[in-house]
């Protein structure tokens, strides 16, 4: 469980992040964030696994305020916390594998993980992954030769490989055409579904949005402006949360084209 | 029909006088005030040194000294030289070595993208900068003076020398890569080590060893002139036989370290054209 | 839990043979470095333990009574570099035509250009210095040769990359609209070429003034007499005094020089 307590941050550029956030994230829940872009759904997000740190306020996670972790304590909850980001954050040059198994990096000690020394587990665990984002033939690929979908298919590889109990994903489908961004946004919804793990995604296309979240957040100049099931959310609820008329590119089209789960 | 192409190319005088000039008489004077400050600086430069067009033809009339004075290349002193050739390729090797183990971390303390310390960042930065302007002779020198005559000392001078070149060098390409597979990395709970071995160093790993192989070829040279100043190896014989007046040894020693410098450079190239 | 394992990496035999062979090469030559080095560690010690007290602190106190004369001599090293710096950045001119092979048509100029040019690269300045201090004498005039001719190699080298990397289709122009050689060389070739030009030349100098302070060693004036009388007197506080200038004087020259090349290209 996720629990927002007041919680603010400003940037030391002076700019509002975060403004009194309050908000309860139960465990196995599929939360969409939306907002345009400058909202703070980067900011909401990248507090949870303290990629930035907020400035007021409390923030639990399992009933722990995670805002003065430090070090090993930091580490630990990271661990517990994975993340898919925009651009897939891949190591280019390293095979597939290679950055699917960087996900136990957190559960391996640093000489065992420094010479490649993964256990037989996590390397069958790391398959088992690719094999359920359907990558497994590409195991020994370079991640570049990949196309954007299958990047961020490694990505969510390498995310289940590290056993998270909350997945984070930051605009995953912002680089991908329609066809694509579906099967990922898919692939969360399954992996949410099967394996109970919370899953909390930024989107700033409202027909996804309503395609695959239990739950809407909607944000506008760092507040929460509106915190409601799916079935509460209207057009209107989208308008109030932009603070203008939906437009074209607010929606990211039709999932028909996604016939093959395979490219 | 080429010559009417010409005629109409060029423009008659009186269509120039409207035409823009083409660099201002501003710009023009700027140049010929430089031109005149290369031309003085150089006059000056030239009485300084004590040379003038006078030294400059007789010198060039004594080239033919080096006929008479290098020539024929001793062949006596073959068999020493390589001796001691050998034992320069051995002090750049190590010394090369030594280097690319140690610059890793000073690397990552000066690079600026990974630097979590400003203050270390900087004093690394600094160190590091003011290495890169003293010569390797005078390195050298300094060190041959604290551990003696001899190869170790000048394995030090090397070493010292080359991890300035190549932490610049590799601290820029880690400045250059791409961040956010580490930033991923530690999204992930891996700590920093972790994080730059598999984020930071397969990005690094080509380059790396392209410039260490450089600087390879840097020491090879150096180590032959270090030598000069009693740092063991090919350069300590080349300067007991300038000493001696031994000019014919002296042709000897230099011919077969132009050939060592080409042989070695040309491999050494061919290995960083494959890697990279 | 019994997952599936990954398949084996498939590794072709060639490649896995090769790998090996390096890994042979490289250990081979490790082992002959280490066993035939002959480094005595008892003297090194010894030495040390000796020299230490006695050389770094007169290092690091230099001895400020020399100052003006080092400094007369810095100046003297850096006229050199002038000098010579200036002579190869005019030499090179011709030599970089030459070895470009879009301005010269035959293979066999460009090749023996090229092969000129990376034949006395590969002569360290201070060898030079040698050979010039044998035939004009132990003056700053054999500093000046050394530094002119090595500087030439590398700059012919540079500007023969610049050239070929020029916007042939100006030139074709020129020659379309029947411009002769000369003409096509100015307004064809060298607008293109003298902002990199330049910026080599002045580049050069920087590390030319560097090469400058050791050529004295070898009796070739600048600097380097200096530091080849401290080191044969010991007297290590001078020494210190002329690392100082050294430091200084080339911090600002590559300052000032990184400057100039920004604006001009």
């Amino acid at each position: 469980m996720i629990q927002f307590k007041d919680l603010s941050l400003v940037y030391p550029n002076g700019t509002q992040g975060l403004k009194d956030v309050n908000v309860t994230i139960n465990d196995g829940e599929f939360v969409v964030i939306v907002g345009l872009s400058g909202a703070g759904k980067s900011t909401f997000i990248r507090s949870i696994n303290r990629l930035v740190t907020p400035t007021d306020g409390e923030l639990l996670i399992d009933d722990e305020d995670i805002l003065g972790y430090k070090g090993s304590k930091l580490r630990s909850l990271r661990t517990k916390v994975g993340m898919i980001f925009q651009n897939y954050n891949l190591v280019k040059r390293s095979s597939v594998f290679k950055n699917v198994l960087a996900g136990r990096l957190g559960h391996t000690g640093t000489f065992r993980s420094i010479f490649n020394l993964f256990s037989k587990e996590d390397k069958a665990l790391a398959y088992q992954n690719l094999k359920r984002v359907n990558i497994e033939e590409k195991l020994y690929n370079r991640a570049d030769q990949l196309s954007g979908g299958q990047q961020q298919r490694v990505s969510i590889a390498r995310v289940l490989t590290q056993k998270p109990d909350y997945i984070l994903a930051d605009e995953p489908v912002a680089s991908l055409d329609p066809p694509t961004s579906h099967q990922v946004m898919k692939y969360l919804k399954k992996i949410n579904q099967e394996d109970g793990i919370t899953t909390i995604v930024n989107l700033h296309f409202i027909d996804m949005a309503m395609e695959y979240a239990d739950r809407i957040i909607g944000m506008r100049a760092g507040e929460v402006v509106f915190d409601g099931p799916v079935s509460e959310v209207s057009e209107e609820t989208f308008e109030e949360i932009y603070g203008r008329s939906i437009r074209e590119d607010d929606l990211r089209g039709s999932v028909e084209e996604d016939g093959e789960a395979n490219e | 029909m080429k010559k009417m192409v010409k005629q109409m190319n060029k423009p008659s005088i009186q269509e120039d006088r409207y035409a823009p000039m083409l660099s201002p008489w501003r710009v023009k004077g700027k140049i010929t005030l430089i031109f005149f400050l290369i031309i003085g600086l150089l006059f000056f430069s030239s009485m300084q040194t004590g040379v003038d067009l006078q030294a400059l033809i007789s010198g060039l009339s004594n080239m033919n000294q080096i006929f008479v004075k290098l020539f024929p290349p001793d062949p006596g002193i073959v068999n020493l030289a390589m001796d001691r050739l050998i034992e320069t390729i051995h002090m750049a090797i190590i010394a090369s070595t030594f280097a690319t183990i140690v610059v890793i971390p000073v690397s990552l303390l000066a690079a600026r993208n990974l630097a979590t310390n400003l203050f270390v960042y900087n004093i690394t930065r600094f160190i590091l900068n003011i290495l890169r302007t003293i010569p390797d002779v005078v390195l050298a020198v300094i060190f041959v003076g604290l551990f003696g005559i001899g190869v170790f000392g000048g394995i030090v001078a090397l070493f010292v020398f080359s991890l300035g070149i190549l932490a610049k060098l590799i601290s820029e390409t880690v400045e250059s890569i791409d961040m956010d597979s580490f930033e991923a990395m530690r999204a992930s709970g891996a700590s920093s080590v972790q994080a730059i071995a598999f984020a930071v160093v397969p990005q690094v790993l080509p380059q790396f060893t392209s410039f260490s192989l450089y600087v390879f070829e840097i020491n090879i040279r150096a180590s032959v002139v270090i030598g000069l100043v009693g740092a063991g190896g090919i350069g300590n014989l080349l300067m007991q036989q300038f000493s001696f007046y031994n000019y014919d040894a002296v042709m000897m020693i230099i011919l077969i370290i132009f050939a060592v410098v080409v042989v070695i450079e040309y491999i050494s190239g061919k290995i960083r054209e494959a890697i990279i | 839990m019994a997952l599936e394992q990954p398949p084996k990496k498939q590794i072709p035999t060639s490649k896995r043979i090769k790998r090996i062979a390096i890994a042979l090469a490289v250990v081979a030559i490790y082992i002959w470095t280490f066993a035939s080095i002959n480094i005595d560690f008892g003297r090194v010690i010894e030495r040390a333990s000796a020299n230490f007290s006695r050389v770094l602190p007169r290092l690091f106190s230099p001895n400020w009574d020399m100052a003006g004369e080092v400094i007369e001599m810095m100046i003297e090293t850096i006229f050199i570099a002038y000098v010579g710096s200036l002579a190869a950045a005019i030499l090179a001119i011709p030599l970089g035509f030459l070895a470009a092979h879009n301005i010269t048509n035959s293979r066999i100029i460009t090749t023996i250009g090229k092969w000129i040019l990376s034949a006395v690269r590969a002569f360290p300045e201070i060898i030079l210095a040698i050979l010039f201090v044998v035939v004009v004498g132990p003056t700053p005039f054999a500093g000046i040769l050394a530094i002119a001719i090595g500087s030439t190699g590398m700059l012919g080298k540079l500007y023969s990359e610049v050239l070929e990397s020029i916007d042939m289709n100006v030139v074709e122009a020129m020659k379309a609209n029947g411009s002769n050689g000369l003409q096509i060389m100015f307004h064809g070739i060298f607008p293109q070429i003298i902002p990199e030009f330049l910026s080599y030349a002045i580049y050069r100098f920087e590390v030319d003034v560097r090469a400058s302070t050791i050529l004295g060693y070898v009796g070739a004036g600048g600097i380097g007499t200096m530091i080849f009388f401290a080191q044969s007197s010991r007297n290590w506080s001078d020494m210190g005094m002329i690392l100082l200038v050294i430091i200084v004087v080339v911090t600002i020259i590559d300052y000032t020089s990184s400057y100039i090349r920004k604006r001009i290209v």
